[in-house]
């Protein structure tokens, strides 16, 4: 835990410094990495208000660029155990209170 | 008439249908006129049963036998058609006449058995309509169309009939159906006289084949996340951040720092496996040492190794064979020249080509070191083969090397790739024909040529000899004395002082002289082999040789040994490498032994090494085989007691002279 933050100056401060996508887990190779994470910053940018949409969005460009059967999940706050094919696993915070995991298992 | 009785009797009882009622009507006429009958019946009866007479009776086990008397009795009854078991009182109440009445009329007719028949008869109209029915069914499959076709007529005719009376159509449609049915008829085939065959084609057998494929690997994961998860992994990178910021300043790019790492390590390892040359050295350390694991047999042989079984052996010794040098590409070249470096004393060149002059490929120059027997330290290759070369005494790292088509070439070990630094050209004044031999003496090449002239290098001295030159060798000490080895057996004694004079012919040998070489230590002694079998030595001075050896085979090469006066040795080309000894043996080899595997294989060369008790031994298949000389063909003479062991280069001439001696007297007599 950190500074106790109070105020609003605070507030933006943590919320500008907090906007880029954190990449906590994956093993994706760098090149599918990267432009699965645009995706995700995009979709998420895009359905600001609606995590679903954002969701779908990812999952249906995923499946177009990657063959199908990927899955995702968005939101502030789960739990979640997987089985995914190797290589194709991406777990990423994103914009200070979001979760995004994108996986693929067919 | 006994026959006729008992029928009569049966009839009474209720016989068969026919007779019954016949009997009926008798019985009728009887009680008509009682009495008078029974002859006329006798009669009548005789009359209808004549053709049954024949006939033998059969009795029903049961009937009862019955005397005459009780035979003519007459029984009376009367047959009604009333049936006995229907009740005659029945009674119904008459609303008419308000009482009970009987009923006059009772059913006489009792049914025992039924049985509806299914027989049709074939003339009527519903036999006809059968038969028609079953055609038609038949038909019906295989050809539908002409049903079809059928119908319609039958349709069209409908129509046309449609103001005719209904009956009339049907009529008319009964009496047309029926008509072609019975044409067709007679097509059918006999039910009981036909037979079907069937057959069936081969067929192929099914094999079934499944495969399935590995899945693709998977993973589990797992992870919770809630907001305060995300607000310590940013927090937290966020301070890693600027931790890597005050670290380094310039690289201060967000977000992919944990990739960084991984990608320096990546650069450093693609800049290490580029850049082979500086792995050169440490590829070659360890490319001795594997080769001194593998080999270390044959270097402790090589080092340590004296044959015991010499001991045993008067005088007789052994070639102990140790590394054998090839290389891939000089697999089927010859070995036309081996020369010991004089400085290293490990290093040896070859020079591959041919001696088939029909055959002339390409050539090789190979440098081996006995520190790594599997592989040529340098390489160089030409177009033209080999002949012969030299190293320099003073500078060992220049070669000289002569070549089949007249070049002669210098060459650099100092510069790598192993190229020749100075070639001769035809501008230059190069040879018509092969080098047979050169050999660099201070900083001039003298190479001799098939064409019968010896050349000396920058300042082209030539010699014209009748015959063709093979070989030749500087004298030790006195430095323009040479001889000059030809193809049709003569050996010159040149001098380079004079260009077109010889000092002295040698009538040497019938065939070729094959090499020529002057006695390390004795000044006046030569040896020279030659390829009608024999080996000569000679005392430059005299002109008929001193020893004469034969060999029993084409003799390729002849060398002194380095460390004796009176050892030299000589291979021949069935394959086998002949050491002798004169102080030991004045008449045999001591040691002569096939050291290659094959007959085909010839011998081609043999060198001392300069140091070690060691020679190597050149063949037409590319190999060269390095042999140990086993303690009896390097025996020095024996020690006496209280007596100092004399050596250097007066004892080893002293010991010549004393053996040349022996063979002079006989020969110097005559002359003198």
């Amino acid at each position: 835990m950190a500074d106790t933050g109070e105020g609003k100056k605070e507030e933006a401060d943590y919320k500008r410094l907090h906007s880029f996508p954190l990449i906590r887990h994956t093993d994706m190779p760098e090149e599918m990495r990267v432009e699965a994470m645009e995706l995700c910053v995009t979709a998420c940018e895009k359905y600001a208000t609606n995590n679903e949409s954002a969701a779908k969005m990812i999952k249906e460009t995923m499946d177009k660029k990657f063959g199908s059967s990927w899955h995702v999940v968005i939101g502030e706050g789960f739990g979640f155990e997987i089985t995914h094919e190797v290589k194709n696993l991406l777990y990423m915070f994103f914009g200070g209170s979001l979760a995004v995991c994108v996986w693929k298992c067919s | 008439m006994p026959p006729k009785l008992p029928v009569k009797r049966h009839q009474s009882q209720g016989g068969t249908i026919g007779s019954g009622v016949k009997s009926v009507h008798s019985r009728i006429s009887k009680t008509i006129s009682k009495k008078r009958d029974e002859d006329a019946a006798t009669e009548v009866g005789e009359g209808a049963d004549e053709w049954t007479s024949a006939k033998t009776l059969i009795k029903p086990p049961d009937q009862l036998e019955l005397t005459e008397a009780e035979l003519k009795e007459e029984f009376t009854r009367i047959l009604t058609a009333n049936n006995p078991h229907a009740p005659q009182n029945i009674v119904r109440y008459s609303f008419k006449e308000r009482a009970y009445r009987p009923i006059s009329y009772v059913d006489q007719l009792a049914i025992h058995f039924s049985l509806d028949g299914n027989l049709l008869l074939r003339d009527s109209d519903e036999g006809r309509r059968q038969s028609a029915r079953a055609l038609l069914e038949a038909e019906l499959a295989p050809v539908q169309s002409t049903v079809i076709e059928a119908e319609e007529t039958e349709l069209q005719e409908e129509g046309s009939k449609e103001d005719m009376p209904a009956a009339a159509a049907e009529e008319a449609a009964e009496g047309e159906e029926p008509a072609p049915p019975q044409l067709r008829e007679q097509k059918l085939t006999n039910q009981f006289n036909f037979c079907e065959r069937a057959s069936q084609t081969f067929n192929n057998p099914m094999r079934e084949r499944a495969c399935q494929m590995e899945p693709p690997p998977r993973a589990t994961f797992s992870a919770t996340v809630n907001q305060w998860e995300i607000y310590d992994a940013y927090v937290g990178e966020l301070q890693k951040l600027e931790k890597s910021k005050e670290k380094e300043k310039p690289k201060a790019t967000a977000a992919k720092k944990d990739e960084k790492p991984r990608g320096r390590k990546l650069t450093s390892l693609e800049s290490q496996g580029d850049d082979v040359t500086k792995v050169t050295k440490a590829a070659k350390i360890v490319e001795r040492m594997v080769n001194q694991n593998t080999f270390d047999d044959i270097a402790q042989d090589f080092k340590y190794f004296e044959d015991p079984a010499d001991e045993y052996r008067d005088q007789e010794g052994t070639l102990l064979p140790l590394w054998k040098f090839q290389y891939d590409k000089a697999k089927r070249l010859a070995v036309t020249a081996i020369c010991w470096n004089p400085k290293y004393k490990d290093l040896f060149v070859v020079g591959h080509g041919s001696y088939d002059f029909m055959k002339q490929s390409r050539g090789m120059l190979l440098l081996y070191t006995l520190k790594n027997p599997s592989f040529p330290e340098y390489i160089s290759s030409s177009e033209s083969g080999i002949m012969c070369l030299d190293i320099h005494n003073d500078h060992p790292y220049l070669l000289a090397v002569g070549f089949y088509d007249g070049n002669v070439a210098i060459y650099n070990l100092k510069k790598l790739p192993l190229q020749p630094s100075y070639k001769s050209s035809a501008m230059s004044g190069k040879h018509t024909d092969p080098v047979w031999q050169n050999e660099l003496v201070h900083s001039d090449v003298i190479k001799l040529s098939v064409e019968g002239t010896t050349m000396e290098g920058p300042e082209g001295l030539q010699l014209q000899t009748i015959g063709c030159g093979t070989s030749f060798d500087f004298h030790k000490k006195i430095d323009y004395l040479f001889l000059v080895g030809t193809e049709e057996g003569k050996i010159y004694k040149c001098s380079k002082t004079y260009c077109s004079q010889f000092l002295d012919i040698f009538d040497a040998h019938h065939m070729a002289v094959d090499a020529v070489n002057w006695n390390p230590y004795h000044m006046k002694i030569f040896i020279s082999c030659s390829s009608d079998w024999t080996v000569k030595i000679w005392d430059h001075t005299i002109k008929t040789p001193m020893f004469i050896f034969d060999l029993n085979s084409a003799v390729g090469d002849v060398a002194w040994a380095p460390y004796s006066s009176t050892v030299f040795a000589a291979v021949t080309t069935d394959g086998k490498a002949h050491v002798f000894d004169l102080s030991i043996n004045k008449y045999e080899a001591i040691c002569s032994q096939p050291v290659v595997a094959k007959k085909k294989n010839k011998i081609t060369h043999v060198q001392f090494n300069p140091v070690y008790p060691i020679i190597i031994i050149g063949d037409d298949r590319g190999h060269v085989t390095c042999l140990k000389l086993s303690p009896n063909l390097r025996k020095m003479p024996k020690e006496k007691k209280g007596q100092e062991v004399q050596k250097g280069p007066e004892v080893e001439i002293a010991k010549l002279d004393k053996l040349l001696n022996l063979v002079r007297e006989p020969a110097d007599k005559p002359e003198k």
